[in-house]
C-alpha cells in the first residue's frame, strides 16, 4: 500500500472535520476520494501532503512514517483546484521550480521541464506567463510542475473543478491517460460522482468525516455499503420502504402480487428514456425511468393505474441510514 | 506603478468613454501637476544660466541638498525593510493589540507636520523622556523623515500581501522550497511593485519635508539645514530664481529616484 491513513482525527475548532478516518490507497493506481461538499475530503488530502496537522493518527506514505514530516520532506505532488501558478514566472520557470530548488544541473533541468511540457502538451507555450493561458492550460502546466520532482504520490485537489463541463471532460479522460503513461499513485478528490465513476481505479467514498465505502466502480455501484453510497452513486427512488434506481422499477398494467399499486401523475420523454412519477395509494411519489420501448410497449399514459415491482435480481437497500445491503 | 504586460489590447483605438477618461486624467494632470512644475522650471531659467551655477555652486546649498538627499535615501531604505516587514506582522501574525496598531500607523501620515515636529521635539529634543539628546543633529533630519514617511511602505504592501493567495506558498512548499525559499523566490516578487510603489512616496515625501524636522533639527547651515528649508531662506531674501534652481535640482532628482525605483522594480519581479 502507498498511502496509510491510520485512525486520523482532525477538528477546527469545535467542529469534527474527520472522525477516526482510517483507509489505505493502492500503489501505482488512481483513487478517487468522492462525497458532497464539506464532507472532509480537502482536509484528508491536505493532511496526507503535510499542509494540514493531523490533530491524532499517523500517515505513512510508501513505508515511510511521515505524520510529523513538513511538506517539504514529503516528496508529495500536489495541484490546487485554482491552479497556484507562480504568476510571475513563466511555463518553463514554473515547471523547473522544485528542480531548481534541488540544484538540479542547468541542463537536466531544461531537459526535464522540455520533457513534461511535452507530456502535457504545453511546449508551444513554455514562455508564456500563466495569466496568458487557458485554465485547462494552466492546470496541465500544475501538473507538469507537481510531477517534476517525481514525487511518489501525486495529490489533486478537485483540479478540474474550477473548469467548465466540456473542458472538464477532456482533461478527465486526458488524466486517465496520462496516468496509464506515468503510473505515478494519484489520489484526486471531487465531488462528482460521474468523474470518479468514469476515472478511478478505486473510490473512497467520504462523507461528514467519515469514510462510508472503500472499492471499485462497479463494487461501489453494485454493492453500495448504505443508503448514502447507494444515493450519491446515481439516482435512487423509495419503493415499498426499499431504495432502488428508478431503472429497476418494473411497471406493470395489470395486478401482480406484492406489487406497490399507484396512479402515473406525470410522463417525461428525455431523448431516449421516459421518466415517470407514479403516486402510490399511500401518497408518496415513486421516479420510474423506463426506454421508449417498453414504454411504449406499456402502453403508458397520465392517469392510468400501475402496479410497481423491483425487477428481478434490482439492488435495493433499507431506507434507514447506515442500513445494509438487502438485495 | 508598472504591472505585467496584459494581453496586449491595439494601442491608440480607445473607445468613447475611454478616450474621455484620458483626456480628464490628462488635463487635471496637467493643472496641478505640470503647469506648476514648469513655472518652477521656466522660473529656474528666467534666471539665466549664472543664477543657476551660482546657486548650486554655492556650498550651503550644496551640503543641504546632499544632506536631504542622503537622509531621504537612508530613511527609503530603512521604510522598505521595516515597512514590509510591519506590512507583514499585519496580515500574516494574529496578536493582541494588531487592530490598534494598524490604525497607529497612520497617525504620522495624518498629524499636521508641525505637530509632528513638536512630538519629536518632546521626545528627542533636550528634555526627552529617553534620556537621548537628538536635537540640532543629522540623525533629527533622519527621525523626522523616519516618522512621516512610516505608512507609506506599509500601505502600499498590505493590500498586496492580503490579496495573495496561500495555496501559491503551499504549492512551493510541497515542491521542497524552504520558508525563505518560497518568501525570496514566490512572495517577494509579487511584493516588489508594491515596495517600489511605497519607496518612491518615502523618498518623495523625504525630500520635500519640511514641517516636521524644523523644530528638531534646527535648521543649522551646513549641518541640519534641508533643501527645503533652503529653498525658503532664498524666498525670505527675495531671489526667487535661486528658490527655484533648488527647486528643479530636487525635481530631477526626484524622477531620477523614480524612474530607478521602477526599473528595479521590473527586474526583480520578472526574474523571480
Ligand atoms: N481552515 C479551516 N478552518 C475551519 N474549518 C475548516 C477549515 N478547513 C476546512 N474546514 C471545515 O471542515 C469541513 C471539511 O472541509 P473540506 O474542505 O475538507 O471539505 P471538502 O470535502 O473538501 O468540501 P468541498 O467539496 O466543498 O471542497 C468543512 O465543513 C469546512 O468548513
Ligand atoms: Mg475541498
Amino acid at each position: 500500500m502507498s498511502i496509510e491513513v491510520r485512525n486520523v482525527d482532525k477538528r477546527f475548532g469545535d467542529f469534527v472535520a474527520l472522525d477516526d478516518v482510517s483507509v489505505s490507497i493502492p500503489t501505482g493506481q488512481l483513487t478517487a476520494l468522492l462525497g458532497p461538499s464539506g464532507g472532509g475530503k480537502s482536509t484528508l488530502l491536505r493532511i496526507i501532503a503535510g499542509l494540514e496537522n493531523a490533530d491524532d493518527g499517523t500517515i505513512e506514505i510508501e513505508g515511510v512514517e511521515a505524520t510529523h514530516l513538513p511538506p517539504q520532506k514529503r516528496n508529495v505532488g500536489f495541484v490546487f483546484q485554482h491552479y497556484a501558478a507562480f504568476k510571475h514566472m513563466n511555463v518553463a520557470k514554473n515547471v523547473a521550480f522544485g528542480l531548481e530548488i534541488r540544484k538540479r544541473p542547468k541542463a537536466d533541468v531544461e531537459r526535464r521541464v522540455d520533457e513534461l511540457l511535452r507530456l502535457v502538451h504545453l511546449q508551444q507555450f513554455a514562455h508564456r506567463l500563466p495569466a496568458q493561458l487557458s485554465g485547462g492550460q494552466r492546470q496541465r502546466m500544475a501538473l507538469a510542475r507537481a510531477l517534476a520532482v517525481e514525487p511518489t504520490v501525486l495529490l489533486l485537489d478537485e483540479p478540474f473543478g474550477a473548469l467548465d463541463a466540456k473542458v472538464r471532460k477532456e482533461l478527465r479522460d486526458w488524466l486517465r491517460r496520462l496516468h496509464d503513461e506515468v503510473h505515478v499513485t494519484t489520489v484526486f478528490v471531487t465531488h462528482d460522482q460521474e468523474e470518479a465513476l468514469e476515472v478511478a481505479d478505486e473510490i473512497v467514498v467520504i462523507n461528514d468525516g467519515r469514510i462510508e465505502q472503500v472499492g471499485t466502480p462497479d463494487q461501489l455501484y453494485d454493492e453500495p455499503a448504505n443508503d448514502f453510497v447507494m444515493s450519491f452513486l446515481g439516482d435512487v427512488t423509495r419503493l415499498n420502504g426499499v431504495m432502488i434506481r428508478p431503472h429497476d422499477v418494473d411497471v406493470n398494467s395489470t395486478p401482480v402480487d406484492g406489487a406497490v399499486v399507484g396512479t402515473v401523475t406525470r410522463l417525461l420523454r428525455v431523448g431516449f428514456e421516459v421518466r415517470v412519477t407514479v403516486t402510490a395509494e399511500d401518497g408518496h411519489d415513486v421516479a420510474v425511468v423506463l426506454s421508449r420501448a417498453e414504454a411504449r410497449g406499456s402502453g403508458l399514459a397520465e392517469g392510468a393505474t400501475v402496479w410497481l415491482t423491483p425487477h428481478r435480481g434490482a439492488l435495493t437497500v433499507d431506507a434507514r441510514p447506515a442500513a445494509g445491503v438487502s438485495a | 506603478m508598472a504591472r505585467r504586460r496584459r494581453p496586449s489590447r491595439a494601442v491608440g483605438t480607445l473607445n468613447g468613454p475611454s478616450a474621455l477618461g484620458l483626456g480628464v486624467a490628462l488635463i487635471w494632470f496637467s493643472l496641478l501637476v505640470l503647469i506648476p512644475l514648469a513655472a518652477v522650471v521656466s522660473t529656474a531659467a528666467a534666471g539665466g544660466w549664472d543664477n543657476f551655477v551660482t546657486t548650486l555652486t554655492n556650498d550651503q546649498t550644496q551640503a543641504a541638498i546632499r544632506l536631504t538627499v542622503v537622509q531621504s535615501l537612508l530613511v527609503t531604505a530603512v521604510n522598505v525593510v521595516m515597512g514590509t516587514t510591519i506590512a507583514w506582522v499585519l496580515v500574516r501574525d494574529r496578536f493582541w493589540g494588531r487592530g490598534a496598531l494598524n490604525v497607529v500607523i497612520d497617525i504620522p501620515f495624518a498629524l499636521p507636520t508641525i505637530v509632528a515636529g513638536l512630538v519629536l521635539l518632546a521626545l528627542y529634543g533636550k528634555q526627552s523622556p529617553l534620556g537621548v539628546d537628538f536635537a540640532n543633529t543629522e540623525t533629527a533630519v533622519f527621525l523626522a523623515l523616519a516618522f512621516v514617511t512610516l505608512p507609506f511602505v506599509v500601505r502600499t504592501v498590505q493590500p498586496v500581501l492580503e490579496e495573495l493567495e496561500l495555496d501559491v506558498e503551499e504549492a512551493a512548499a510541497s515542491l521542497g522550497a524552504s520558508r525563505l525559499t518560497t518568501f525570496r523566490r514566490v512572495i517577494l516578487p509579487s511584493l516588489v511593485p508594491a515596495i517600489a510603489a511605497g519607496a518612491a512616496l518615502s523618498f518623495a515625501r523625504g525630500i520635500s519635508e519640511y514641517g516636521s524636522l524644523v523644530l528638531l533639527s534646527g535648521n543649522l547651515p551646513f549641518r541640519t539645514e534641508v533643501a527645503s528649508v533652503r529653498v525658503l531662506t532664498y524666498i525670505e531674501n527675495g531671489n526667487p530664481a535661486a528658490a527655484s534652481a533648488v527647486a528643479t535640482v530636487m525635481l530631477v532628482v526626484a524622477l531620477l529616484v523614480i524612474v530607478l525605483l521602477d526599473v528595479i522594480q521590473r527586474r526583480v519581479s520578472r526574474r523571480g
